[in-house]
């Protein structure tokens, strides 16, 4: 018999309006991996956050190896042996492997000093132990996401934690990252520890379950072993309603060729790229984080420099120094990182969506308030983004709502082209399908899309047409007809390259 | 719902006219600390006391709220003073006198934009280098001399527009004019990008060195007014005047609810925050506070004023985010 190692009976909790969790019965058995999924906003992050001792709870009790407890803070958590890992990983860029390993617990000889040796021997013990090879001395600023992510591991396993909650580790590393990941994992899960992994990708899910649970509108709809569950049936518990598999892909006519970009070349690493696109069209770019694909379409967009290539709009050559130049061109950008590049938090909804387009509005400089108002609902209704009104605060919506205010932003524009980069990136399902709607709908108005993403089966679905990236360069194309996961693998792995 | 509704409102309600519930308690308070606080005369008084830094406020508002900042206004003020009244003294002209002061403001500002935008600067060191460049030049140019009998440019700082003080009447105009940029024009909706998400507002197509530049350059014909005005006021072109204005413009657009991060601020916010300085100033002189005392109290108060916006912003935030966001994701979730 397995023993619980954490176990949260009854929780609930409520802000302000809205009861975020309702009577959460929730439990890990040591060496085991119990996944939790749900839609954003279904209380995931809450009921984590009260494990970690964030929040506190209203109601309802904590145990911890049986033992009645209370988490006070993440401190306390973290003496109670709880770690988290987060999505959104917050680090020092200028803190050593080892210096952030013992962050706040460095061991100290006489007068305070830190005791560097030691922290040396237990590092190197550490990585010898996990079997990794870090340089000690490396600084996380030149580590990746999943390096950074491997670290916090080693942090719980360094502060010999049981409780492992990991959320949504994977949104950002690559297919390779994972595998190293999930070995981690099963590893932990074979030294006794429980983990809890937030996730709302099934192929993962399944990979990886014990138990799933499945959360939604702040309750616990399901909790059951993995092997009684198929995805569909996860889905259709996540969202509460039957999901078709399918995309809302549909056929239209594809025109002539509306953008051609030859021989880019750039800083950021990537060269003698060529494409084209053609009216109503959504063309695909695929290929493995830091194939460069993000960093062509910034060249493209004006947001970053080139050494050399051209860029024709409609069969004319056109100039493109900045991305005031590209909206001219009629060509926008949504970008993979909404919160750096796409929103500004704190001013309201109808600031952000006429951010790009002020001359339909100001007249000679002069606001014109009504036309605003009215042109900025007429948008977001069209789009669907669910608010209170358009004065309220961007920070203050769900991921999904906040994407669709950006894409309400570049349809003010109504531009010809559209680079979608990870578009539904930390987005729940519901709002996934949306945007795939939209996009859609927009290519049936005779407008093209670009649509840049890491996750295979979406750019199966939606594409037309296909580009695969690796090391900077565009390594194959396909139709839609040759569209396969395998195929597209192993362009992006760059495994067909022509024997010379 | 509904109750959200109104909750949120009333949280809108709450963050963006507290200044001015604070303002009006203030003034119910002095009034019955002492009767002649609310007399015409006191308030004309406090009114054109504080109208030459206010005039700053409103450049440091446009500028904090572009992720800016100008420590220099105190000095290019003095330089554009001293300079203006040179061109006087030289000329008998008091237009041409009046445009070389705006001009110099201008100029030097047009310095400061350059350094932040052009070299990458942060505002904080381009300016502070600037704050010691327009004294050393200030100092040089008059050989650290003042520069009396002024004349008749002493209509700048006393004379009247029916009862209006002159520098109350720039000020009101001054502050009429930061409120129409800010709200009313797309270089005022730009701003507020460049400062609340510099990166994305580049990414909207927003020249960012464009709006930032601008910026300086308002606050530039800002601070080359508030020289003239001062120095007017005052009766001499003084190298020396207005040390530690700048920071006193910056405590009213502080406390008038200028986010130091950026993006947040409101020409009515500063213009209360100028007058809370003054009317805080003036009750403690009426009542007879001992002056190292206020400046101890006024500190505090600064301190006290963004504390508690902090943490209203926290609170805000956490009930915001905890109250609005799961409904949406819920109707979302069943739609």
């Amino acid at each position: 018999m397995q023993k619980t190692l954490l176990e949260v009976r009854n929780i609930s909790k409520s802000f302000p309006g809205v009861k975020a969790l309702e009577d959460v019965c929730f439990s890990v058995k040591e060496g085991s991996v119990h996944v939790l999924c749900g839609e954003n906003g279904a209380g995931k992050s809450t009921l984590m956050k009260i494990i970690n001792g964030i929040y506190q709870p209203d109601g309802g009790e904590t145990l911890i190896k049986g033992q009645k407890v209370e988490i006070t803070s993440p401190i306390k958590a973290g003496e109670l042996g709880v770690s988290m890992i987060f999505q959104e990983l917050n680090y020092t860029p200028e803190m050593t492997i080892e210096e952030s390993l013992f962050a706040g617990r460095w061991p100290k000889k006489s007068f305070g000093r830190v005791d560097w040796k030691t922290i040396r021997q237990k590092t190197l013990q550490l990585l010898k132990q996990e079997n990794l090879s870090y340089d000690p001395e490396t600084k996380l600023k030149d580590l990746s996401i999943s390096n950074l992510q491997m670290l916090e591991i080693l942090k719980a396993i360094s502060r010999d934690a049981d409780i492992i909650i990991m959320d949504e580790p994977t949104s950002s590393i690559t297919n390779k990252e994972i595998e190293i990941l999930f070995e981690k994992i099963a590893d932990l899960r074979a030294r006794g520890k429980g983990i809890v992994y937030i996730s709302h990708k099934m192929d993962e899910i399944f990979r990886i379950a014990d138990e799933i649970s499945i959360l939604r509108d702040g309750k616990v709809i399901e909790t059951r072993p993995k092997d009684q569950f198929d995805i569909d049936s996860v889905i259709s518990l996540m969202v509460g309603r039957a999901l078709g598999q399918g995309y809302p892909k549909e056929e239209v006519p594809v025109g002539d060729v509306v953008l051609e970009v030859d021989g880019f070349s750039g800083p950021a690493g990537f060269s003698n790229v060529s494409f084209n696109v053609r009216k109503g069209e959504i063309v695909g770019f695929a290929g493995l984080v830091g194939a460069g694909r993000t960093e062509v379409m910034r060249a493209l967009f004006g947001l970053d420099d080139r050494f050399g290539g051209t860029v024709k709009v409609h069969g004319a050559p056109v100039r493109v120094r900045n991305v005031q130049d590209s909206i001219r061109n009629g060509v926008v950008m949504l970008s993979e990182d909404r919160r750096r590049y796409g929103i500004v938090p704190i001013r309201d909804v109808k600031e952000n969506v006429t951010l790009a387009s002020m001359d339909q509005f100001f007249q000679k400089g002069r606001l014109n308030a009504s036309k605003e108002r009215s042109r900025v609902e007429e948008i977001c209704k069209k789009i669907n983004v669910k608010m209170a009104s358009i004065d309220v605060q961007v920070s203050t919506l769900s991921g999904g709502n906040q994407q669709k205010v950006v894409l309400s932003k570049w349809m003010l524009q109504d531009p010809d082209i559209l680079i979608l980069d990870e578009p539904t990136r930390g987005i729940d399902v519901g709002a996934k399908f949306e945007i795939y709607k939209l996009m859609t709908n927009l290519v049936k108005e005779g407008k093209s899309i670009i649509m840049v993403s890491s996750e295979l089966p979406e750019l199966i679905g939606m594409c037309d047409r296909m580009y695969v990236m690796a090391e900077g360069r565009i390594t194959g194309e396909l139709d839609r007809a040759e569209f396969s996961q395998e195929a597209i693998m192993r362009y992006a792995m760059n495994m067909t390259r022509k024997a010379v | 719902m509904n109750n959200l509704m109104t909750r949120e409102k009333w949280q809108t309600i709450k963050s963006r006219y507290s200044i001015y519930l604070v303002l009006i308690v203030m003034i119910i308070v002095c009034n019955l600390l002492n009767e002649n606080f609310l007399s015409p005369r006191n308030l004309s008084n406090i009114s054109a006391q504080i109208s030459v830094t206010t005039i700053l406020a409103f450049g440091e508002t446009i500028l904090i709220i572009g992720g800016l900042l100008d420590l220099s206004c105190g000095s290019v003020l003095a330089l554009a003073g001293v300079l203006s009244v040179y061109v006087f003294k030289e000329t008998g002209s008091l237009s041409l006198a009046f445009a070389v002061g705006l001009i110099v403001g201008v100029l030097c500002n047009f310095v400061n934009g350059i350094l932040v935008r052009r070299f990458n600067i942060p505002a904080f060191i381009a300016t502070l280098a600037m704050m010691t460049v327009a004294r050393g030049i200030a100092l040089l140019f008059t050989k650290g001399q003042n520069i009396y009998q002024i004349g008749d440019y002493v209509w700048f700082g006393q004379g009247k527009i029916g009862f209006v003080p002159l520098p109350v009447f720039f000020m009101i105009i001054v502050g009429i004019v930061t409120w129409y940029i800010l709200g009313h024009t797309s270089f005022g909706r730009s701003l507020y990008a460049v400062g609340g998400n510099e990166e994305a507002a580049r990414a909207s197509g927003i020249n960012v060195g464009r709006i930032k530049i601008g910026a300086y350059l308002i606050n530039g014909a800002f601070v080359g007014l508030a020289g003239i005005l001062l120095m007017a006021r005052t009766n001499v072109g003084a190298p020396n005047a207005g040390q530690g204005y700048e920071f006193e413009a910056l405590t009213a657009a502080i406390i008038g609810g200028t986010s130091f991060s950026g993006g947040l601020g409101t020409a009515g916010g500063t213009l209360a925050g100028a007058f809370i300085v003054g009317f805080l100033n003036n009750i403690m002189n009426l009542t007879g506070v001992d002056s190292y005392l206020q400046q101890v109290i006024k500190g505090g108060i600064i301190a006290l004023a963004v504390g508690y916006d902090m943490w209203a912003k926290v609170n805000r935030t956490r009930k915001t985010l905890g109250a609005a966001k799961l409904p949406n994701e819920r109707k979302e979730a069943k739609a």
